[in-house]
């Protein structure tokens, strides 16, 4: 009997901590969790009860927001502009950077780290920092107003940080491969597209996941670079809608849940994507 | 790796001469390389040039830039208040971020550590705000700081507690910035928790084993064995964290513009304002340059200093 005492509170002195940890981290999923469901919510009122009672649950749910937003075309239209840009750059990003990936990790020539390096200054500046500069070259060359000119912006900036990813992967394919691929008489293109690209799926997945999501959030490119309405994307586009429906607080709900239920569907599915490129990008380099 | 390099040299030896085969390798080299090194020196490099000649212009960017005003433009920046306060802001924002932001993550990743029951979950929801936009993030939050008690839940629950006045928030001169950063708190822990939690896994769990049964216990193990052996990943959440923070754009222009009364501008928000809105295209520049400057000096001057090889290349 004492024994089995005994047992019981050792259990519960080493349970104590634990329930305190899951106390803590109860807390933070409260944090976190709370401001989305609110948002929810005031999408499912009407504007009435976004007056009246903004935080409670909807009852009943009001779907007719939903309904009004995607009824008209704008919002489809910013989906679409959404879309073109950031399977445009995600591509973009994808053949250049494995491109030039594979020819850090698997070629020698003189001035390799030189260049290696030049490529990889672009680390040292977030996009905001040249965003001016960038408006000028842009302007310069007639491309405002396009999404070609995000496209190119958000590509370029991608460079850096994927490239240094791929080149860290390709590193660890044995060199072995290329090896016995070249005694076979295969060349350094075919060992790239044949053998290293199929191989390196799990890393460019990675990197297609990371460059998606920056796309598909970015707003400052698109702020800068385009005015007309028909070329907005979503991030640009939710920004203006809520500077004119401001005082419409369901339907600006319903738009930002609208607006980010992509992402959260495209995160679901690709978590482990996205983690793995982040921690790739940051910690292995 | 020793014999993989050993076994590449001696490849190469043979190739020396400009055999067909490495005339190939060159040409794959070039075509390789060359859309990267286009996209860069257009869309980075030369901009940047650029940036540099029209930031000694006083120019609305109608017509050509003629109104040549030397360094009037930097020196303009430097004795405008407006453009401090903003500097103070982000380097008061990169304090918050070390001193909270950071530790807060850290100790959320050692709580979720490696085997916790419940740990993918934890981590979904903990990452999800990184994945949502800030133009979504900061409309959200715009509503929770509603300074009506009736509309934002944050002041409902403040005027609960007995005593409590609703705050002012994003309205307030003195805790706007506050606000700010706790927005960019939400919305950044999680990312750092990702990486502390993937610089964990790293951790031989033979090592905190072996010190417990030294009889350390579990906070000195965190202190002395933990921590110090995620080093280097602290190291790189540090430098994305303070680089974050000097750049900060998205939410402070959505939530505040950097009001009220410049109390939440920063660096960015002020480029913005006068490169963008009033469209002073050669201030804007020079503005751009001093923030890239900052940046530049920070990145170069925290690699040098940290020497993480990994990083960069070892600039």
């Amino acid at each position: 009997m004492a024994a089995v005492n005994l047992r019981r509170s050792d259990a519960f002195k080493k349970n104590l901590p634990r329930f305190f940890q899951y106390l803590v981290l109860i807390i933070v999923v409260l944090v976190v969790l709370v401001p989305i469901v609110v948002l929810i919510f005031g999408a499912l009122k009407t504007r009435g009860e976004m007056y009246s009672r903004p935080y409670t649950i909807p009852i009943p749910p009001h779907w007719e927001n939903f309904r009004a937003i995607l009824g008209q075309s704008t919002f489809w239209t910013m989906l679409r502009n959404s879309l073109i840009v950031m399977l445009a750059s995600t591509a973009g990003v994808l053949v250049i950077c494995s491109l030039a990936a594979f020819v850090f990790a698997r070629m020698q020539f003189k001035g390799k780290d030189l260049a290696f390096n030049f490529l990889t200054l672009g680390l040292m500046f977030p996009i905001t920092v040249a965003i001016m500069p960038e408006y000028l070259v842009i302007r310069q060359m007639h491309l405002t107003n396009t999404l070609l000119a995000v496209i190119l912006i958000q590509t370029a900036f991608g460079l850096s940080g994927n490239i240094l990813i791929l080149r860290g992967f390709f590193l660890s394919i044995p060199v072995e491969l290329q090896d016995a691929a070249s005694i076979d008489g295969c060349s350094a293109f075919d060992f790239f597209w044949r053998i290293l690209l199929p191989l390196a799926r799990p890393a460019l997945s990675a990197v297609a996941a990371l460059t998606m999501i920056v796309s598909w959030n970015d707003l400052l490119t698109p702020l800068v670079f385009i005015d007309r309405e028909t070329l907005w994307t979503l991030p640009l586009g939710t920004m203006q809608f809520q500077g004119q429906y401001g005082t419409d607080l369901n339907m600006v709900a319903a738009f930002v849940t609208l607006s980010a239920l992509p992402t959260v569907i495209f995160y679901l599915f690709a978590e482990r994507q996205i983690v793995a490129g982040l921690t790739a990008g940051a910690l292995k380099g | 790796m020793n014999i993989a390099q050993v076994s590449r040299d001696d490849l190469k030896l043979p190739r020396r001469n400009r055999s067909p085969r490495r005339v190939q390798d060159y040409v794959t080299i070039t075509l390789f390389l060359l859309p990267a090194f286009i996209l860069f020196l257009v869309f980075l490099v030369y901009p940047i040039f650029r940036s540099v000649y029209y930031s000694t212009f006083n120019w609305n960017g109608l017509g050509p830039a003629v109104n040549f005003v030397g360094l009037d433009n930097f020196k303009q920046i430097l004795s405008d208040n407006i453009f401090m306060t903003a500097v103070g802001n982000c380097l008061l924002i990169v304090l918050f971020s070390l001193t909270l932001q950071l530790p807060l993550s850290l100790a959320l990743a050692i709580m979720v550590g490696r085997d916790l029951p419940g740990r993918a979950f934890f981590r979904a929801i903990f990452f999800m705000p990184y994945v949502l936009s800030e133009v979504i993030t900061a409309i959200i939050w715009l509503g929770l700081f509603n300074p009506d008690p009736e509309r934002g839940l944050i002041n409902a629950i403040l005027v609960l507690i007995p005593g409590v006045q609703a705050q002012g928030f994003l309205g307030d001169t003195k805790v706007v910035l506050l606000c700010v950063f706790v927005v960019l708190t939400w919305k950044y822990f999680g990312l750092h928790m990702l990486l502390y939690l993937a610089g964990l896994q790293n951790i031989p769990r033979e090592i905190e084993e072996a010190a417990l049964i030294d009889g350390a216990n579990q906070w000195q193990m965190i202190r002395h064995i933990t921590i110090p052996l995620l080093g280097s990943t602290i190291r790189t959440t540090i430098y994305l964290s303070v680089l974050g923070s000097l750049t900060q754009f998205n939410l402070i222009w959505i939530m505040t513009k950097g009001g009220p009364v410049n109390a939440s501008e920063s660096m960015a928000t002020y480029m913005y304002r006068f490169g963008f809105i009033r469209f002073w295209l050669g201030y804007g520049s020079a503005v751009a340059l001093v923030m890239l400057l900052i940046c530049l000096v920070f990145s170069i001057g925290y690699l040098r200093l940290v020497r993480q090889p990994d990083y960069l290349g070892g600039i």
